[in-house]
Protein backbone atom coordinates (compact mmCIF):
# COMPACT_ATOMS: atom_id res chain seq x y z
CA UNK A 1 0.00 0.00 0.00
CA UNK A 2 1.18 3.53 -1.14
CA UNK A 3 1.20 5.93 2.16
CA UNK A 4 1.81 8.88 0.27
CA UNK A 5 -1.25 7.93 -2.32
CA UNK A 6 -3.35 7.35 0.11
CA UNK A 7 -2.25 10.95 1.81
CA UNK A 8 -2.64 12.52 -0.90
CA UNK A 9 -6.26 11.29 -1.56
CA UNK A 10 -7.33 12.45 1.51
CA UNK A 11 -5.37 16.02 1.44
CA UNK A 12 -7.03 16.44 -2.24
CA UNK A 13 -10.33 14.93 -0.60
CA UNK A 14 -10.63 17.71 2.44
CA UNK A 15 -9.44 21.03 -0.01
CA UNK A 16 -12.30 19.45 -2.35
CA UNK A 17 -14.66 19.60 0.47
CA UNK A 18 -13.92 22.95 2.10
CA UNK A 19 -14.20 24.53 -1.33
CA UNK A 20 -17.91 23.21 -1.53
CA UNK A 21 -18.78 24.08 1.59
CA UNK A 22 -17.38 27.95 1.26
CA UNK A 23 -19.19 27.68 -2.29
CA UNK A 24 -22.42 26.93 -0.40
CA UNK A 25 -21.85 29.83 2.63
CA UNK A 26 -21.45 31.99 -0.08
CA UNK A 27 -24.73 31.15 -1.85
CA UNK A 28 -26.35 31.11 1.53
CA UNK A 29 -25.02 34.14 2.67
CA UNK A 30 -26.36 36.07 -0.49
CA UNK A 31 -29.87 34.12 -0.27
CA UNK A 32 -30.15 35.04 3.60
CA UNK A 33 -28.92 38.80 3.10
CA UNK A 34 -31.67 39.58 0.42
CA UNK A 35 -34.49 38.26 3.15
CA UNK A 36 -32.66 40.19 5.71
CA UNK A 37 -32.77 43.28 3.67
CA UNK A 38 -36.61 42.42 2.30
CA UNK A 39 -37.54 41.71 5.92
CA UNK A 40 -36.20 45.07 7.23
CA UNK A 41 -37.56 47.55 4.44
CA UNK A 42 -40.18 45.68 3.96
CA UNK A 43 -42.03 44.55 7.02
CA UNK A 44 -42.95 48.31 7.98
CA UNK A 45 -45.31 48.80 5.36
CA UNK A 46 -46.39 45.14 5.02
CA UNK A 47 -49.80 45.22 7.18
CA UNK A 48 -53.75 45.02 6.39
CA UNK A 49 -54.07 47.94 3.77
CA UNK A 50 -50.81 46.58 1.83
CA UNK A 51 -54.07 44.00 0.88
CA UNK A 52 -57.19 46.35 0.87
CA UNK A 53 -56.13 49.43 -0.40
CA UNK A 54 -55.13 50.49 -3.87
CA UNK A 55 -51.98 52.47 -4.86
CA UNK A 56 -52.09 55.62 -3.59
CA UNK A 57 -51.93 58.36 -6.36
CA UNK A 58 -48.28 60.65 -6.07
CA UNK A 59 -48.59 63.24 -3.20
CA UNK A 60 -51.27 61.16 -1.18
CA UNK A 61 -50.43 59.09 2.12
CA UNK A 62 -50.62 55.96 2.78
CA UNK A 63 -51.90 53.46 0.64
CA UNK A 64 -51.68 49.54 -0.78
CA UNK A 65 -51.24 47.45 -3.24
CA UNK A 66 -54.39 45.89 -3.77
CA UNK A 67 -54.94 46.61 -7.54
CA UNK A 68 -51.40 45.20 -8.42
CA UNK A 69 -52.21 41.43 -6.30
CA UNK A 70 -55.45 40.98 -8.05
CA UNK A 71 -53.79 42.22 -11.01
CA UNK A 72 -50.74 39.65 -10.89
CA UNK A 73 -52.91 36.62 -9.39
CA UNK A 74 -55.28 37.26 -12.79
CA UNK A 75 -53.05 37.10 -14.98
CA UNK A 76 -51.18 34.46 -13.26
CA UNK A 77 -54.03 32.49 -13.05
CA UNK A 78 -55.31 32.83 -16.43
CA UNK A 79 -51.38 32.18 -17.75
CA UNK A 80 -51.79 29.03 -15.89
CA UNK A 81 -54.72 28.26 -17.19
CA UNK A 82 -53.48 28.57 -20.72
CA UNK A 83 -49.95 27.23 -20.32
CA UNK A 84 -50.90 24.16 -18.82
CA UNK A 85 -52.86 21.95 -21.15
CA UNK A 86 -50.24 23.05 -23.77
CA UNK A 87 -47.04 22.71 -21.96
CA UNK A 88 -48.60 19.14 -20.92
CA UNK A 89 -49.40 17.74 -23.78
CA UNK A 90 -46.66 19.44 -25.93
CA UNK A 91 -44.43 17.22 -23.02
CA UNK A 92 -46.66 14.15 -23.16
CA UNK A 93 -46.28 14.69 -27.04
CA UNK A 94 -42.02 14.61 -26.57
CA UNK A 95 -41.85 11.81 -24.37
CA UNK A 96 -44.23 9.45 -25.34
CA UNK A 97 -44.38 10.14 -29.29
CA UNK A 98 -41.18 11.84 -29.88
CA UNK A 99 -38.55 9.48 -30.62
CA UNK A 100 -36.94 9.59 -34.02
CA UNK A 101 -39.63 12.47 -35.10
CA UNK A 102 -38.67 14.99 -36.76
CA UNK A 103 -41.43 17.48 -35.64
CA UNK A 104 -40.65 16.13 -32.14
CA UNK A 105 -36.53 17.33 -32.57
CA UNK A 106 -37.65 20.89 -33.85
CA UNK A 107 -40.39 21.54 -31.03
CA UNK A 108 -37.33 20.31 -28.27
CA UNK A 109 -34.78 22.70 -30.14
CA UNK A 110 -37.37 25.77 -30.18
CA UNK A 111 -38.80 25.09 -26.28
CA UNK A 112 -34.95 25.11 -25.37
CA UNK A 113 -34.28 28.34 -27.44
CA UNK A 114 -37.61 30.12 -25.60
CA UNK A 115 -36.31 28.72 -22.38
CA UNK A 116 -32.92 30.69 -22.92
CA UNK A 117 -34.80 33.91 -24.30
CA UNK A 118 -34.40 37.34 -22.86
CA UNK A 119 -38.06 37.81 -21.21
CA UNK A 120 -38.03 41.52 -22.83
CA UNK A 121 -37.85 39.92 -26.24
CA UNK A 122 -40.78 37.84 -25.42
CA UNK A 123 -42.92 40.88 -24.12
CA UNK A 124 -41.40 42.79 -26.88
CA UNK A 125 -43.60 40.26 -29.25
CA UNK A 126 -46.57 40.13 -27.78
CA UNK A 127 -46.43 44.10 -28.00
CA UNK A 128 -45.64 43.68 -31.98
CA UNK A 129 -48.53 40.92 -32.60
CA UNK A 130 -51.00 41.90 -30.18
CA UNK A 131 -50.73 45.40 -28.31
CA UNK A 132 -49.57 47.20 -32.03
CA UNK A 133 -52.54 45.77 -33.25
CA UNK A 134 -55.47 46.54 -30.82
CA UNK A 135 -53.70 49.77 -30.14
CA UNK A 136 -53.88 49.12 -26.17
CA UNK A 137 -52.13 47.64 -23.15
CA UNK A 138 -54.05 44.97 -21.47
CA UNK A 139 -54.03 42.06 -18.81
CA UNK A 140 -54.54 39.55 -21.44
CA UNK A 141 -51.37 40.71 -23.27
CA UNK A 142 -50.18 40.53 -20.26
CA UNK A 143 -50.60 36.75 -19.91
CA UNK A 144 -49.79 36.15 -23.39
CA UNK A 145 -46.15 37.09 -22.58
CA UNK A 146 -46.57 35.16 -19.12
CA UNK A 147 -47.48 32.24 -21.23
CA UNK A 148 -44.21 32.18 -23.77
CA UNK A 149 -42.06 32.40 -20.36
CA UNK A 150 -44.78 29.39 -19.16
CA UNK A 151 -45.00 26.71 -21.65
CA UNK A 152 -41.39 25.56 -22.21
CA UNK A 153 -40.87 25.16 -18.74
CA UNK A 154 -44.00 23.76 -18.66
CA UNK A 155 -42.92 21.07 -21.53
CA UNK A 156 -39.34 20.39 -20.44
CA UNK A 157 -40.50 19.60 -17.15
CA UNK A 158 -43.28 17.10 -18.12
CA UNK A 159 -40.76 15.66 -20.38
CA UNK A 160 -38.27 14.89 -18.44
CA UNK A 161 -40.68 13.81 -15.65
CA UNK A 162 -42.48 11.37 -18.18
CA UNK A 163 -39.03 10.18 -19.42
CA UNK A 164 -37.85 9.18 -15.48
CA UNK A 165 -41.48 6.63 -15.70
CA UNK A 166 -39.64 3.66 -15.84
CA UNK A 167 -40.59 2.01 -19.43
CA UNK A 168 -41.79 -1.64 -17.65
CA UNK A 169 -44.80 0.36 -16.45
CA UNK A 170 -45.34 1.47 -19.94
CA UNK A 171 -44.92 -2.04 -21.31
CA UNK A 172 -47.06 -3.45 -18.83
CA UNK A 173 -50.19 -0.84 -20.10
CA UNK A 174 -49.17 -2.42 -23.18
CA UNK A 175 -49.50 -5.96 -22.14
CA UNK A 176 -53.33 -5.19 -21.53
CA UNK A 177 -53.93 -4.49 -25.29
CA UNK A 178 -54.55 -0.60 -23.83
CA UNK A 179 -53.98 1.55 -26.93
CA UNK A 180 -51.44 4.28 -27.10
CA UNK A 181 -52.85 7.31 -25.65
CA UNK A 182 -54.59 5.69 -22.83
CA UNK A 183 -51.07 4.56 -21.58
CA UNK A 184 -49.95 7.55 -21.60
CA UNK A 185 -52.92 9.32 -20.28
CA UNK A 186 -54.00 6.93 -17.67
CA UNK A 187 -50.07 5.10 -16.81
CA UNK A 188 -47.48 7.43 -17.61
CA UNK A 189 -48.95 10.32 -16.99
CA UNK A 190 -50.38 9.30 -13.88
CA UNK A 191 -47.15 7.87 -12.28
CA UNK A 192 -45.10 10.97 -13.28
CA UNK A 193 -48.20 13.04 -11.70
CA UNK A 194 -46.31 14.74 -8.81
CA UNK A 195 -43.06 15.68 -10.91
CA UNK A 196 -45.39 17.22 -13.53
CA UNK A 197 -47.34 19.00 -10.76
CA UNK A 198 -43.87 20.36 -9.06
CA UNK A 199 -42.93 21.79 -12.57
CA UNK A 200 -46.22 23.77 -12.95
CA UNK A 201 -45.36 25.15 -9.38
CA UNK A 202 -41.74 25.83 -10.53
CA UNK A 203 -43.54 27.58 -13.90
CA UNK A 204 -45.74 29.56 -11.69
CA UNK A 205 -42.92 30.77 -9.68
CA UNK A 206 -41.05 32.42 -12.34
CA UNK A 207 -43.30 34.09 -14.09
CA UNK A 208 -44.77 35.80 -10.83
CA UNK A 209 -41.86 38.06 -10.46
CA UNK A 210 -40.77 38.90 -14.15
CA UNK A 211 -41.28 42.61 -15.06
CA UNK A 212 -39.96 42.98 -18.74
CA UNK A 213 -42.59 40.65 -20.49
CA UNK A 214 -45.12 43.07 -18.47
CA UNK A 215 -43.95 46.30 -19.34
CA UNK A 216 -44.82 46.51 -23.01
CA UNK A 217 -48.09 44.09 -22.55
CA UNK A 218 -49.44 44.70 -18.81
CA UNK A 219 -48.47 48.34 -18.27
CA UNK A 220 -49.77 49.27 -15.31
CA UNK A 221 -52.78 51.22 -13.90
CA UNK A 222 -52.90 53.37 -10.77
CA UNK A 223 -56.90 52.51 -9.85
CA UNK A 224 -58.71 48.73 -9.08
CA UNK A 225 -59.41 46.94 -12.58
CA UNK A 226 -60.40 43.68 -12.89
CA UNK A 227 -60.94 44.16 -16.34
CA UNK A 228 -58.58 41.90 -18.56
CA UNK A 229 -59.52 44.05 -21.58
CA UNK A 230 -57.31 46.97 -19.86
CA UNK A 231 -54.19 48.04 -19.17
CA UNK A 232 -53.96 46.21 -15.80
CA UNK A 233 -51.62 46.61 -12.51
CA UNK A 234 -49.37 43.96 -10.92
CA UNK A 235 -47.00 43.46 -8.75
CA UNK A 236 -43.40 43.55 -10.93
CA UNK A 237 -44.02 46.37 -12.75
CA UNK A 238 -45.54 48.52 -9.35
CA UNK A 239 -42.29 47.72 -7.53
CA UNK A 240 -40.21 48.88 -10.35
CA UNK A 241 -41.80 52.45 -10.77
CA UNK A 242 -42.32 52.65 -6.78
CA UNK A 243 -38.61 51.81 -5.95
CA UNK A 244 -37.76 54.77 -8.59
CA UNK A 245 -40.21 57.68 -7.32
CA UNK A 246 -39.22 60.27 -4.94
CA UNK A 247 -42.49 59.01 -2.22
CA UNK A 248 -41.65 57.26 0.98
CA UNK A 249 -44.80 55.71 0.98
CA UNK A 250 -43.94 54.26 -2.29
CA UNK A 251 -40.35 53.37 -1.47
CA UNK A 252 -41.98 51.84 1.61
CA UNK A 253 -44.93 49.64 -0.46
CA UNK A 254 -42.27 48.77 -3.36
CA UNK A 255 -40.12 47.24 -0.71
CA UNK A 256 -43.54 45.01 0.43
CA UNK A 257 -44.38 44.11 -2.65
CA UNK A 258 -40.79 42.62 -3.22
CA UNK A 259 -41.54 40.70 -0.07
CA UNK A 260 -44.56 39.59 -0.63
CA UNK A 261 -43.53 38.29 -4.20
CA UNK A 262 -40.32 36.74 -2.29
CA UNK A 263 -41.97 34.64 0.19
CA UNK A 264 -44.72 33.58 -2.44
CA UNK A 265 -41.84 32.47 -4.66
CA UNK A 266 -39.97 30.95 -1.80
CA UNK A 267 -43.31 28.74 -0.77
CA UNK A 268 -44.37 27.30 -3.78
CA UNK A 269 -40.60 26.58 -4.61
CA UNK A 270 -40.64 24.76 -1.09
CA UNK A 271 -44.10 22.97 -1.37
CA UNK A 272 -42.89 22.03 -4.84
CA UNK A 273 -39.65 20.34 -3.58
CA UNK A 274 -41.98 18.51 -0.78
CA UNK A 275 -44.08 16.89 -3.74
CA UNK A 276 -41.05 15.71 -5.49
CA UNK A 277 -39.32 14.56 -2.93
CA UNK A 278 -42.63 12.54 -1.65
CA UNK A 279 -43.00 11.27 -5.04
CA UNK A 280 -39.63 10.16 -5.45
CA UNK A 281 -39.80 8.65 -1.74
CA UNK A 282 -42.78 6.67 -2.65
CA UNK B 1 -30.50 -29.47 -35.83
CA UNK B 2 -33.15 -27.83 -36.94
CA UNK B 3 -35.35 -31.20 -38.31
CA UNK B 4 -34.58 -32.52 -34.71
CA UNK B 5 -36.37 -29.48 -32.83
CA UNK B 6 -39.33 -30.49 -35.43
CA UNK B 7 -39.46 -33.59 -34.70
CA UNK B 8 -39.28 -33.73 -30.77
CA UNK B 9 -42.06 -30.36 -30.80
CA UNK B 10 -44.58 -32.54 -33.00
CA UNK B 11 -43.79 -35.83 -31.14
CA UNK B 12 -44.24 -33.42 -27.52
CA UNK B 13 -47.38 -32.07 -28.47
CA UNK B 14 -49.36 -35.08 -30.31
CA UNK B 15 -52.62 -35.33 -29.92
CA UNK B 16 -52.63 -31.69 -28.26
CA UNK B 17 -54.10 -28.55 -29.90
CA UNK B 18 -51.70 -25.64 -29.95
CA UNK B 19 -52.56 -22.28 -28.92
CA UNK B 20 -49.28 -21.24 -30.81
CA UNK B 21 -46.91 -22.29 -33.29
CA UNK B 22 -44.06 -20.49 -34.29
CA UNK B 23 -42.40 -21.35 -37.64
CA UNK B 24 -39.20 -20.23 -38.97
CA UNK B 25 -39.09 -17.43 -36.58
CA UNK B 26 -35.84 -14.87 -37.24
CA UNK B 27 -35.88 -11.90 -34.78
CA UNK B 28 -33.28 -8.99 -35.63
CA UNK B 29 -32.34 -6.23 -32.66
CA UNK B 30 -31.22 -4.09 -35.91
CA UNK B 31 -28.26 -5.67 -37.36
CA UNK B 32 -28.09 -8.07 -34.68
CA UNK B 33 -29.85 -11.70 -34.80
CA UNK B 34 -31.54 -12.42 -31.61
CA UNK B 35 -33.16 -15.67 -32.29
CA UNK B 36 -32.46 -18.02 -35.23
CA UNK B 37 -35.12 -20.29 -37.04
CA UNK B 38 -37.32 -21.42 -34.18
CA UNK B 39 -39.81 -23.89 -34.66
CA UNK B 40 -41.64 -24.39 -31.82
CA UNK B 41 -45.35 -25.28 -31.01
CA UNK B 42 -46.95 -23.96 -27.46
CA UNK B 43 -49.67 -26.66 -26.23
CA UNK B 44 -53.29 -25.29 -25.07
CA UNK B 45 -53.74 -24.90 -21.60
CA UNK B 46 -50.18 -26.81 -20.33
CA UNK B 47 -47.25 -24.90 -19.11
CA UNK B 48 -44.56 -24.27 -21.60
CA UNK B 49 -41.15 -23.23 -20.10
CA UNK B 50 -38.43 -21.27 -22.08
CA UNK B 51 -34.76 -22.20 -19.86
CA UNK B 52 -31.04 -21.12 -20.97
CA UNK B 53 -28.39 -19.03 -20.25
CA UNK B 54 -28.65 -14.93 -20.35
CA UNK B 55 -29.11 -13.60 -23.11
CA UNK B 56 -29.90 -16.86 -25.07
CA UNK B 57 -33.24 -15.01 -26.18
CA UNK B 58 -36.13 -16.89 -24.00
CA UNK B 59 -37.22 -13.46 -23.25
CA UNK B 60 -37.07 -12.55 -26.70
CA UNK B 61 -38.82 -15.54 -28.24
CA UNK B 62 -41.44 -14.17 -25.35
CA UNK B 63 -42.15 -11.15 -26.55
CA UNK B 64 -42.36 -11.70 -30.21
CA UNK B 65 -45.65 -13.63 -28.69
CA UNK B 66 -47.22 -10.62 -28.11
CA UNK B 67 -45.75 -8.65 -30.32
CA UNK B 68 -44.21 -6.35 -27.61
CA UNK B 69 -40.96 -5.56 -29.47
CA UNK B 70 -43.06 -3.84 -32.22
CA UNK B 71 -42.94 -0.67 -29.41
CA UNK B 72 -39.60 -0.05 -29.89
CA UNK B 73 -38.38 0.66 -33.89
CA UNK B 74 -35.29 -1.04 -35.23
CA UNK B 75 -36.52 -4.58 -34.33
CA UNK B 76 -38.68 -6.72 -35.83
CA UNK B 77 -39.42 -10.31 -36.53
CA UNK B 78 -39.52 -12.47 -39.56
CA UNK B 79 -41.32 -15.98 -39.90
CA UNK B 80 -44.78 -17.39 -38.77
CA UNK B 81 -46.22 -17.30 -35.33
CA UNK B 82 -49.64 -18.70 -35.61
CA UNK B 83 -52.11 -17.93 -33.04
CA UNK B 84 -54.94 -20.61 -33.19
CA UNK B 85 -54.19 -20.26 -36.82
CA UNK B 86 -53.71 -16.61 -37.25
CA UNK B 87 -50.17 -15.20 -38.00
CA UNK B 88 -49.67 -12.47 -35.80
CA UNK B 89 -46.68 -11.07 -37.40
CA UNK B 90 -49.00 -10.51 -40.22
CA UNK B 91 -48.81 -6.56 -40.31
CA UNK B 92 -52.49 -6.39 -40.61
CA UNK B 93 -52.39 -7.96 -37.04
CA UNK B 94 -54.10 -5.29 -34.59
CA UNK B 95 -51.83 -5.37 -32.23
CA UNK B 96 -54.31 -4.23 -28.89
CA UNK B 97 -56.47 -6.77 -29.75
CA UNK B 98 -53.66 -9.49 -29.68
CA UNK B 99 -52.31 -8.26 -26.18
CA UNK B 100 -56.04 -8.42 -25.39
CA UNK B 101 -56.17 -12.44 -25.81
CA UNK B 102 -52.21 -13.03 -24.67
CA UNK B 103 -51.86 -11.39 -21.46
CA UNK B 104 -47.80 -10.57 -20.00
CA UNK B 105 -46.64 -10.69 -16.80
CA UNK B 106 -43.22 -8.93 -16.28
CA UNK B 107 -40.15 -9.50 -14.32
CA UNK B 108 -40.39 -6.79 -11.54
CA UNK B 109 -43.35 -6.08 -10.51
CA UNK B 110 -45.14 -3.18 -12.31
CA UNK B 111 -48.46 -2.24 -10.71
CA UNK B 112 -49.82 1.11 -12.04
CA UNK B 113 -50.15 4.29 -10.14
CA UNK B 114 -53.66 3.71 -8.73
CA UNK B 115 -55.67 1.65 -6.52
CA UNK B 116 -55.56 -2.10 -5.97
CA UNK B 117 -59.24 -2.21 -7.55
CA UNK B 118 -58.53 -0.18 -10.67
CA UNK B 119 -55.44 -1.25 -11.64
CA UNK B 120 -57.80 -4.53 -12.44
CA UNK B 121 -60.34 -2.55 -13.63
CA UNK B 122 -58.30 -0.52 -16.08
CA UNK B 123 -57.28 -3.58 -18.46
CA UNK B 124 -61.00 -5.07 -18.52
CA UNK B 125 -62.84 -1.84 -18.71
CA UNK B 126 -60.73 -1.40 -22.11
CA UNK B 127 -62.55 -3.94 -24.02
CA UNK B 128 -65.66 -4.38 -21.62
CA UNK B 129 -68.37 -2.09 -20.05
CA UNK B 130 -69.31 -3.80 -17.18
CA UNK B 131 -71.88 -2.07 -14.88
CA UNK B 132 -70.47 -1.55 -11.04
CA UNK B 133 -71.92 -5.39 -9.44
CA UNK B 134 -70.58 -7.11 -12.32
CA UNK B 135 -66.85 -5.15 -12.20
CA UNK B 136 -66.59 -5.77 -8.64
CA UNK B 137 -67.12 -9.85 -9.18
CA UNK B 138 -64.75 -9.72 -11.75
CA UNK B 139 -61.99 -8.13 -9.39
CA UNK B 140 -63.24 -10.56 -6.88
CA UNK B 141 -63.02 -12.83 -9.46
CA UNK B 142 -59.34 -12.06 -10.52
CA UNK B 143 -57.81 -11.58 -7.17
CA UNK B 144 -58.95 -14.39 -6.35
CA UNK B 145 -57.24 -16.56 -9.23
CA UNK B 146 -53.93 -14.99 -8.39
CA UNK B 147 -54.40 -16.22 -4.44
CA UNK B 148 -54.85 -12.67 -3.35
CA UNK B 149 -58.56 -11.78 -2.08
CA UNK B 150 -57.71 -12.54 0.83
CA UNK B 151 -55.06 -10.08 1.27
CA UNK B 152 -56.52 -7.16 -0.40
CA UNK B 153 -60.06 -7.72 0.03
CA UNK B 154 -59.91 -5.31 2.95
CA UNK B 155 -57.66 -2.73 1.18
CA UNK B 156 -58.83 -2.51 -2.74
CA UNK B 157 -59.06 1.59 -2.63
CA UNK B 158 -55.31 1.26 -1.03
CA UNK B 159 -53.05 2.30 -3.85
CA UNK B 160 -51.65 -1.16 -5.85
CA UNK B 161 -47.62 0.60 -4.88
CA UNK B 162 -48.67 0.12 -1.03
CA UNK B 163 -48.61 -3.90 -1.44
CA UNK B 164 -45.34 -5.89 -0.77
CA UNK B 165 -43.44 -7.06 -3.68
CA UNK B 166 -44.94 -10.56 -3.56
CA UNK B 167 -48.45 -8.82 -3.27
CA UNK B 168 -47.72 -6.58 -6.01
CA UNK B 169 -46.61 -9.33 -8.63
CA UNK B 170 -49.46 -11.27 -7.62
CA UNK B 171 -51.71 -8.44 -8.38
CA UNK B 172 -50.20 -7.89 -11.95
CA UNK B 173 -51.05 -11.55 -12.41
CA UNK B 174 -55.05 -11.07 -11.43
CA UNK B 175 -54.74 -8.10 -13.90
CA UNK B 176 -53.35 -9.92 -16.68
CA UNK B 177 -55.74 -12.70 -15.95
CA UNK B 178 -58.99 -10.40 -15.47
CA UNK B 179 -58.62 -9.28 -18.98
CA UNK B 180 -59.44 -13.06 -19.83
CA UNK B 181 -56.94 -13.54 -22.31
CA UNK B 182 -56.06 -17.20 -23.65
CA UNK B 183 -52.71 -17.24 -23.03
CA UNK B 184 -50.74 -15.90 -20.14
CA UNK B 185 -47.17 -15.26 -20.98
CA UNK B 186 -44.56 -15.04 -17.06
CA UNK B 187 -41.22 -13.40 -18.49
CA UNK B 188 -39.17 -14.44 -14.98
CA UNK B 189 -42.10 -13.89 -12.63
CA UNK B 190 -40.55 -14.88 -9.52
CA UNK B 191 -36.65 -13.35 -10.03
CA UNK B 192 -37.42 -10.38 -7.76
CA UNK B 193 -39.56 -12.20 -5.11
CA UNK B 194 -38.64 -13.68 -1.58
CA UNK B 195 -38.90 -17.29 -1.59
CA UNK B 196 -42.47 -17.65 -0.13
CA UNK B 197 -44.03 -15.56 -2.30
CA UNK B 198 -41.95 -17.40 -5.38
CA UNK B 199 -44.26 -20.82 -4.12
CA UNK B 200 -47.30 -19.23 -4.01
CA UNK B 201 -46.69 -18.25 -7.49
CA UNK B 202 -45.42 -21.25 -8.63
CA UNK B 203 -48.45 -22.35 -7.63
CA UNK B 204 -50.63 -20.07 -8.98
CA UNK B 205 -49.25 -20.95 -12.63
CA UNK B 206 -49.83 -24.47 -12.01
CA UNK B 207 -53.29 -23.57 -11.44
CA UNK B 208 -53.90 -21.25 -14.12
CA UNK B 209 -53.06 -23.92 -16.64
CA UNK B 210 -56.92 -25.51 -16.07
CA UNK B 211 -58.17 -22.76 -18.07
CA UNK B 212 -54.99 -20.83 -20.00
CA UNK B 213 -52.09 -21.34 -21.92
CA UNK B 214 -48.89 -20.33 -19.69
CA UNK B 215 -45.48 -19.67 -21.76
CA UNK B 216 -42.96 -19.11 -18.76
CA UNK B 217 -39.37 -17.83 -18.71
CA UNK B 218 -37.24 -18.53 -16.08
CA UNK B 219 -33.93 -18.47 -14.61
CA UNK B 220 -34.57 -20.87 -12.24
CA UNK B 221 -34.05 -24.87 -13.37
CA UNK B 222 -35.67 -26.08 -10.41
CA UNK B 223 -38.79 -23.97 -11.17
CA UNK B 224 -39.14 -24.75 -14.61
CA UNK B 225 -38.88 -28.51 -13.70
CA UNK B 226 -41.46 -27.92 -11.03
CA UNK B 227 -44.10 -26.20 -12.84
CA UNK B 228 -43.96 -26.84 -16.69
CA UNK B 229 -45.02 -29.98 -18.79
CA UNK B 230 -42.87 -28.95 -21.56
CA UNK B 231 -39.67 -27.18 -21.18
CA UNK B 232 -37.59 -25.75 -23.98
CA UNK B 233 -33.69 -25.18 -23.95
CA UNK B 234 -32.17 -22.13 -25.96
CA UNK B 235 -28.78 -21.12 -26.51
CA UNK B 236 -27.28 -18.43 -28.35
CA UNK B 237 -30.48 -17.55 -30.13
CA UNK B 238 -31.53 -21.38 -30.79
CA UNK B 239 -34.23 -23.35 -29.91
CA UNK B 240 -31.10 -26.62 -28.39
CA UNK B 241 -33.92 -28.71 -27.05
CA UNK B 242 -37.76 -29.19 -26.98
CA UNK B 243 -39.73 -31.61 -25.19
CA UNK B 244 -41.26 -32.88 -22.31
CA UNK B 245 -40.43 -31.20 -18.97
CA UNK B 246 -39.81 -34.44 -17.23
CA UNK B 247 -37.59 -36.06 -20.61
CA UNK B 248 -35.87 -32.87 -20.71
CA UNK B 249 -34.94 -32.84 -16.96
CA UNK B 250 -34.13 -36.62 -16.62
CA UNK B 251 -33.23 -38.10 -19.82
CA UNK B 252 -31.98 -34.18 -22.36
CA UNK B 253 -31.34 -35.43 -25.97
CA UNK B 254 -28.33 -33.24 -26.15
CA UNK B 255 -25.39 -33.19 -24.59
CA UNK B 256 -25.80 -29.06 -24.17
CA UNK B 257 -28.77 -28.99 -22.46
CA UNK B 258 -27.50 -32.35 -20.06
CA UNK B 259 -24.74 -29.80 -19.26
CA UNK B 260 -26.84 -26.26 -18.78
CA UNK B 261 -28.82 -28.63 -16.53
CA UNK B 262 -26.33 -30.06 -14.61
CA UNK B 263 -24.56 -26.75 -13.61
CA UNK B 264 -21.98 -27.48 -15.77
CA UNK B 265 -22.50 -24.69 -17.78
CA UNK B 266 -23.85 -21.50 -17.75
Amino acid sequence: MNQNLYRRRKLVNRLGLMLSMFAMVLGLFVLLSILFTLFKNGLSSFDLALFTQSTPAPGSEGGGLANAIVGSLMMVVVTTLISTPIGVFAGVYLAEFGDNNKVAAITRFVTDIMLSAPSIVLGLFIYAIYVAQVRHFSGWAGSFALCLIAIPVVVRTTENMLRLVPGSLREAAFALGSPRWKVSTFVTLRAARAGVITGLMLALARISGETAPLLFTALNNQFFSTNMNEPMANLPVVIFQFAMSPYDNWIGLAWAGALLITLTVLVLNIVARVLFRDKVAG
Amino acid sequence: MTELDISNSTSASSAQTNAIEVRNLNFYYGKFQGLKNIHLDIAEKKVTAFIGPSGCGKSTLLRTLNRMYSLYPGQRAEGEINFYGQNILDAKQDLNLLRARVGMVFQKPTPFPMSIYDNIAFGVKLYESLNKADMDERVEWALTKAALWEEAKDKLGQSGLSLSGGQQQRLCIARSVAVKPSVILLDEPTSALDPISTAKVEQLVHELKSDYTVAIVTHNMQQAARCSDYTAYMYLGELMEFGNTDQIFVKPKRKETEDYITGRFG
